[in-house]
């Protein structure tokens, strides 16, 4: 459905282009939900932003494609994008307190996107309650402002503002990170039945982990701006390839079992303007090799749709 | 340790634009330094108030002349005796423009440190203090930015004895309520910083948090504010000497105007009198405006980074902003 290849993101900055997001490829099926994992400024978000060209300056996309029913959205011109955007794929906010507009009644807000797409006031009206009723608020809350609601009626608001328009694929920037636990529960078992009941396909952006393993259907790891590791969801948390995604997955404790002293990744991301030679994993891997200061990885099909970008798993060793 | 190592793994939070660098920071004041000396407008601006500067310090030597001699005929053209020709009393110009430029430089210079600070005791209480103290400290700074300027400006030094202290002290008097205004609702934003909180909630002293913690936030607004108050001092200084509010037997560059006037230089033809003074008031405008932008651009990574992708953008002859732009071509930087 959503088929990128080789996407290229760069920031421009007096210290040389940040290279946010370099060479990603990845797809996404109908019905599916794909997790995409990594630490900050692994460039997931810049990846889920440049998929909707919706980035600021100074990022600049330099190469690639996204794909999606057949039309290339790189090669869209901006009233082309402007009908495609929340139609086809629509976007949930990082925080919904930002994402809403503080003046205006909710109404409004949930309004703007469909009059834009040519529904009728009356249309909208209809179309905002069934909204409402789908992510479980009151209908008379439309008249309330944000600041009347809480954190997570808000974000149920956005989430019902992305739906809106009936889009085939929701993209999620981490849509429960400002939530606590048992509201982001909450929401993600919502956002999980809607999924059952729309069919829409979901790109999932998180750095929580086990919530990636339990809403999704797919992963993908980011390093650097980079996908190192691609694969179903529950073979990648029961067979990790990639050292970092091994390092990922030992960041957090699992409820039952043994107790095991939790190791983490030593060191930190490297910076995008210079980044390491040949893997950009190598200044952090506990399993790095000569070859690894060299040669950049080539992604390699392990097995049936897991992929790994790694010398350990290369050919030619 | 298990849990440090854990939010170093994955850190919460992330913007689209964030990337930690891995080197350490580097002295934050001589980067800043660095970073302004590569702006072309801070090199720009900074030249031309340096060599002011020099010939109001080494005006005996640059213009040996006495600037209130009569040295010939009135109205002489530019020769290799008087560069600059003499004016409408036959003095020379050359000589009175270069020690016109100390008294110009001086009123410029001290009037912008001075109503920069009044602006900013009167602006950072205001904002700090809110309730009555900032009522009144409000009602007063709007009172003088409501005052015209020009007619307050003249009425003043029309009643006070004419003398240099005098024009600062008028020109202050009028100057510092813009600064104020702006130190005041710039101080009210950060006060609501959680910094701040932290600070009070630590017990820091009142004078420490407007001083240590709540000022540096706000420097380059400071210094931009008082490169504008230069600028506006110098060209207000000329405009009330041009006028004959001011100390006429004095040499600046506002009584080289007023003379020229004085003595018809426009029907004489004899613009040697009136360009220079003119031009040097033009250009200590430009450079201390230059020097405004260029800070600006130095202190706003965003307006650098614009300015950037600006370039490459018109490069590639694109000139919509709706969309993040593609470019498949290598960018040269």
């Amino acid at each position: 459905m959503l088929e990128v290849r080789d996407l290229r993101v760069v920031y421009l900055t007096a210290h040389g282009s940040v290279k946010a997001v370099d060479g990603v490829s990845m797809t996404i099926q109908p019905g599916e939900v794909l997790g995409l994992a990594g630490e900050s400024g692994s460039g997931k978000s810049t990846l889920a932003h440049a998929i909707l060209r919706i980035l600021h300056p100074p990022a600049l996309i330099t190469g690639g494609q996204a794909i999606f029913a057949g039309r290339d959205i790189m090669e869209m011109e901006d009233a082309e994008l402007e009908q495609f955007r929340w139609k086809e794929i629509s976007i949930v906010f990082q925080s919904a307190m930002n994402a809403l507009n503080p003046v205006m009644r909710i109404r409004d807000q949930l309004y703007d996107v469909m009059l834009q797409h040519g529904l009728t006031k009356g249309e909208a009206h209809e179309r905002a309650v069934q909204l409402f009723d789908l992510v479980g608020i009151e209908p008379r809350r439309l008249d309330s402002y944000p600041h009347q609601l809480s954190g997570g009626m808000r974000q149920r608001v956005v989430i019902a503002i992305a739906l809106a328009l009936n889009p085939p694929l929701l993209i999620m920037d981490e849509p429960t990170t400002a939530l606590d636990v048992v509201v982001q529960k909450d929401i993600l078992q919502q956002i999980a039945s809607l999924r059952e009941k729309l069919g829409f396909s979901i790109l999932f952006i998180t750095h929580d982990l086990s919530l990636l393993v339990e809403f999704s259907t797919h992963i993908a790891i980011m390093y650097a701006g980079e996908i190192v590791e691609q694969s179903q969801a529950r073979e990648l948390f029961n067979h990790a390839l990639h050292p970092y995604t091994v390092g990922l997955m030992n960041s957090f404790p699992s409820i039952g079992g043994d107790r095991h002293k939790l190791t983490g990744i030593p060191g930190s991301p490297p910076d995008l303007v210079t980044p390491p030679t040949g893997c950009r994993f190598h200044p952090r891997c506990p399993n790095m090799m000569p070859i690894c200061t060299q040669v950049t990885p080539q992604t390699n099909l392990i097995s049936n749709e897991h992929s790994v970008a790694c010398h350990l798993y290369s050919e030619s060793k | 340790m298990s849990i440090i190592t854990k939010v170093q793994a994955m850190d919460t939070g992330s913007g689209p634009a964030e990337t930690e660098p891995c080197e350490k920071p580097v002295s934050t004041q001589r980067d800043f330094l660095q970073r302004l000396f590569r702006q072309p407008k801070a090199i720009i601006g900074i030249v031309i108030l340096t060599v002011f500067i020099l010939v109001a310090i080494f005006a005996p030597l640059i213009a040996p002349i006495d600037p209130n001699a009569f040295v010939g005929k009135p109205n002489l053209h530019p020769t290799l005796v008087n560069w600059l020709g003499t004016t409408g009393q036959g003095q020379d110009v050359f000589s009175q423009l270069v020690w016109g430029t100390r008294i110009s430089l001086f009123i410029g210079f001290t009037v912008g440190f001075l109503s920069t600070l009044l602006g900013l005791i009167m602006g950072m209480i205001a904002g700090y203090m809110p309730g009555i103290v900032d009522g009144i400290l409000n009602m007063f700074t709007n009172v003088f930015l409501l005052i015209p300027g020009l007619p307050l400006l003249i009425t003043l030094a029309s009643f006070l004895p004419p003398g240099i202290m005098t024009v600062v002290m008028v020109l202050v008097f009028t100057g510092w309520s813009w600064p104020a205004r702006v130190f005041r609702s710039q101080t009210l934003c950060l006060r609501e910083k959680d910094f701040v909180s932290a600070a009070v909630v630590s017990g820091e002293k009142t004078g420490r948090i407007v001083f240590s913690e709540i000022l540096p936030n706000m420097l380059s607004l400071v210094v931009s504010s008082f490169f504008g108050s230069v600028s506006y001092a110098i060209a207000a200084d000329a405009g009330l000497a041009f006028l004959g509010f001011e100390d006429v037997n004095k040499v600046s560059w506002g009584t080289m105007l007023f003379w020229a006037s004085n003595n018809s230089a426009l029907l004489q033809e004899a613009w040697w009198t009136f360009l220079p003074p003119g031009l040097c008031i033009a250009l200590v405008s430009f450079a201390t405006t230059m020097l405004i932008y260029a800070m600006d651009e130095v202190t706003n990574p965003r307006l650098r980074s614009e300015k950037e992708i600006t370039r490459v953008l018109r490069k590639f002859h694109i000139f919509s902003r709706r969309s993040t732009p593609v470019i498949k071509e290598p960018i040269t930087q």
